[in-house]
C-alpha cells in the first residue's frame, strides 16, 4: 500500500478540505488524520458504524512523593526543561516534563519515580473493509511525534486486502508531528495558498520534506484571492522541479460543507469540482503509473 | 494599553493570528510583537523590521569518544526516547530523537560522553515603524523549537505591550508560548473546524487559568459554529470581522492593514481599547 500524504507548512490552507475530497474521489479503505494537535477529518470523514478508542500513553513522566521529599533541590537544578517547582515538598509541572528520568536518577532519597502519563486518545473508525484512524492529544501535551507513528501503525494494521493507497491527513508546520507523517510518505501533496506568508512557508515545508525521499506535489487553494502570488508559486514549483498539480478557487461553498459535515466532493461547488481535476492529475503518481 | 502581555492562539492554523498580532501591536503607543510560530514564522514578512540583531539557538547533543566507550550500553539503557543504540561494535546516536537531557553522560561510568552544541535556530530582533519585532526561526528537519520559544519570551523586556503570535494547535509550543500572558485572545473561523478546534485551546487556557475573549475571524452569512461554542461557554466575542476580498488582499501581500487605511486603523484601535478593559477586569478579577 502506498501512501499520500497531505500536508501545508501553513495552517488553514486547507489540507482537511482537500483529505476529506481525495478520500471521497479515490473510495479509499485506508485513512488517517495525523493532526494529533487539532484533529478535524472526523468531522467531515463520517459514516463508519463501528468505533474503537484506545487510550495513548506517552513516555511516563517523573512523580514527586511528598512525603520522602526533603526540599534539596537536586532535581530542580539538573532538570534541563526548567519542568521541577521548587517549595517544600518539590512537584513536577506535567506539561514541561519531557520524561527523561534524570531527576529521579539524582534523587538520593528515592523520592522520585515515573508515571503512566495518559497523553491522549487514539480511535479507529470502521465500516465493512474500510479503516479511518485518527488521535486526540490531550492540551498541553508533548511527544506528539510518537502520537502520529502510532496513528499510521494502527491503520496499517488492519487494513485487509491489496489496497493500492492511503490518504493520511498532516498538520501544520514543520516539527515533530510533520516529521513523524513524512517519515513513510510516497507522495506528499502540499496544499499551498497563495499569499507571501503561504510562500515562505511553503518553502519551509518542502526543505523539510525533501530530507524524507518522497515525490513532492503542490496545489494551491483559494488560488483567486491572489492570482500574482498564485503565479509565483507556480514558478516556485517549475524553478524547484515540483510537481504542480493545479488550482482549487476559494469557494464560500467549502464552508458550508464544512458545516454540514460533508467533504466538498459531496456537494456540487467549484472547489469540489477543481480538487477532483487535482486528484485525477495526481493520481498516476501516487499509483505510480507514471510520472 | 501598559505592559501588557497578550497572546494570540487559535487551535487551527490560518485563522488569522498573525493578522490580528500585527494589526494591534502596530496601532498600540509602544509594542513589542513576539513570533512564536517558530516553525512557519511570518510576522516579519509584514513589519519587514531592519534587524538590529541576531542570535543562534543551541541544544546540548552528547558525543562519544569510542577509544574510551567500553559498550557497556548503561547510556543505551538510560535514555528514554531511545536516542542511543548499540549495534555493530559501537555507540550510535540518533540526533532527532534526542531531547538534550544530557542522562546519558551522567550514567556512564567512563566518562566517555561529552556534549557539544548543535544549532537548532535563531532568533532575530528589530524595529518596524516604532514596533519592536522579535522572530524565531526553527531550522527545518528539526523536529522541536521550545527551546526557541524560551528564549524568544525572554527578549520581552518591560514597560512594553507584548504582543504574542502563538503557533497553531494545542501542543507543549503553545503552553509555553502563553506562559508569561496576561490575557488570551483565541482567533476563530466560523466552521465546525475552527470550532472544534477553539474548543480544543479553550480548554488549555481553562488548565491555565488565562483569562481570554473571541474573535471571530472571516465571518460570512449563515452558520457560524464558533460564535455558538462562544456562547454556550460564556467566551466574550471580542470583535466579529467579515471576509473582506480588500483585507484578504492585504494580507496575502503582508501588507499591514491599519498602516494602509483608516477605517482599519480604526477598527483595529477600538479593538486594542476593547482587549484592553477586558485585560484589566481580568486583572482585578483575579486580584
Amino acid at each position: 500500500m502506498r501512501q499520500l500524504v497531505i500536508l501545508s507548512g501553513k495552517g488553514g490552507t486547507g489540507k482537511t478540505t482537500v483529505a476529506g475530497a481525495f478520500i471521497r474521489l479515490s473510495e479509499t479503505r485506508a485513512c488517517a488524520d495525523c493532526d494529533v494537535d487539532a484533529p478535524n477529518l472526523h468531522l467531515v470523514n463520517v459514516a463508519y458504524p463501528l468505533r474503537d478508542d484506545e487510550p495513548y500513553y506517552a513516555l511516563p513522566l517523573a512523580d514527586i512523593d511528598p512525603a520522602l521529599c526533603v526540599s534539596c533541590g537536586e532535581c530542580h537544578s539538573i532538570c534541563r526543561f526548567d519542568a521541577i517547582i521548587p517549595g517544600g515538598p518539590y512537584r513536577v509541572n506535567d506539561h514541561s516534563c519531557e520524561g527523561c528520568g534524570v531527576c529521579a536518577l539524582v534523587c538520593s532519597v528515592g523520592a522520585i519515580h515515573m508515571k503512566p502519563h495518559h497523553a491522549g486518545n487514539m480511535t479507529l473508525y470502521k465500516k465493512e473493509n474500510a479503516v479511518f484512524s485518527t488521535a486526540e492529544l490531550k492540551m498541553g501535551s508533548g511527544t506528539s511525534g510518537l502520537l502520529v507513528s502510532q496513528v499510521k501503525k494502527r491503520m496499517n494494521a488492519v487494513v485487509e486486502g491489496d489496497i493500492p493507497f492511503s490518504v493520511v491527513d498532516g498538520s501544520p508546520g514543520i516539527g515533530c508531528p510533520v516529521i513523524a507523517t513524512l517519515s513513510g510518505a510516497d507522495v506528499t501533496l502540499i496544499v499551498a495558498e497563495p499569499s507571501l506568508s503561504g510562500i515562505s512557508d511553503l518553502e519551509r515545508i518542502v526543505k523539510t520534506a525533501r530530507g524524507f525521499g518522497t515525490q513532492v506535489a503542490v496545489c494551491v487553494n483559494k488560488a483567486d484571492i491572489n492570482p500574482a502570488r498564485t503565479r509565483q508559486i507556480q514558478e516556485y514549483c517549475k524553478r524547484e522541479g515540483l510537481f504542480f498539480v493545479g488550482c482549487i478557487p476559494y469557494d464560500p461553498l467549502a464552508v458550508v460543507a464544512v458545516n454540514r459535515g460533508v467533504t466538498i466532493a459531496d456537494i456540487q461547488c467549484p472547489s469540489g469540482n477543481a480538487a477532483a481535476e487535482v486528484y485525477r492529475r495526481l493520481l498516476p503518481v501516487i499509483t505510480q503509473r507514471s510520472h | 494599553m501598559k505592559g501588557k502581555t497578550i497572546a494570540f492562539l487559535s487551535g487551527k492554523g490560518g485563522t488569522g493570528k498573525t493578522f490580528l498580532a500585527v494589526n494591534l501591536a502596530s496601532v498600540a503607543p509602544s509594542a513589542v510583537y513576539i513570533d512564536c510560530d517558530v516553525e512557519e514564522p511570518n510576522g516579519h514578512l509584514f513589519f519587514r523590521p531592519a534587524w538590529q540583531y541576531s542570535r543562534t539557538i543551541h541544544v546540548p547533543l552528547p558525543q562519544v569518544d569510542p577509544a574510551v566507550c567500553n559498550g557497556c550500553r548503561k547510556c543505551v539503557d538510560f535514555c528514554a526516547f531511545s536516542a542511543l543504540a548499540w549495534a555493530n561494535g559501537q555507540l550510535i546516536l540518533f540526533e532527532a530523537l534526542c531531547h538534550g537531557c544530557g542522562g546519558c553522560m551522567m550514567v556512564c561510568p567512563n566518562q566517555a560522553l561529552c556534549e557539544a552544541d548543535r544549532e537548532i535556530g535563531e532568533i532575530k530582533g528589530g524595529t518596524s515603524a516604532g514596533v519592536r519585532v522579535i522572530s524565531g526561526f526553527l531550522k527545518p528537519g528539526e523536529a522541536t523549537g521550545v527551546s526557541i520559544v524560551k528564549s524568544l519570551l525572554t527578549q520581552a523586556g518591560s514597560g512594553c505591550s507584548v504582543f504574542i503570535d502563538c503557533p497553531p494547535g494545542s501542543s507543549c509550543m503553545v503552553s509555553e508560548s502563553i506562559r508569561d500572558a496576561d490575557y488570551c485572545v483565541l482567533v476563530a473561523e466560523p466552521t465546525r473546524f475552527g470550532a472544534h478546534n477553539l474548543n480544543m485551546v479553550h480548554e488549555l487556557l481553562r488548565l491555565y487559568n488565562k483569562p481570554c475573549g473571541a474573535v471571530l475571524n472571516k465571518c460570512q452569512p449563515g452558520e457560524d459554529p464558533s460564535r455558538d461554542y462562544c456562547l454556550h461557554h460564556g467566551v466574550p466575542i471580542l470583535a466579529r470581522i467579515p471576509f473582506d476580498e480588500r483585507l484578504g488582499l492585504l494580507n496575502s501581500n503582508a501588507q499591514i492593514a491599519v498602516r494602509e487605511d483608516k477605517g482599519y486603523r480604526e477598527m483595529f484601535q477600538a479593538l486594542l481599547l476593547r482587549i484592553d478593559k477586558e485585560a484589566c477586569d481580568a486583572a482585578v478579577g483575579h486580584s
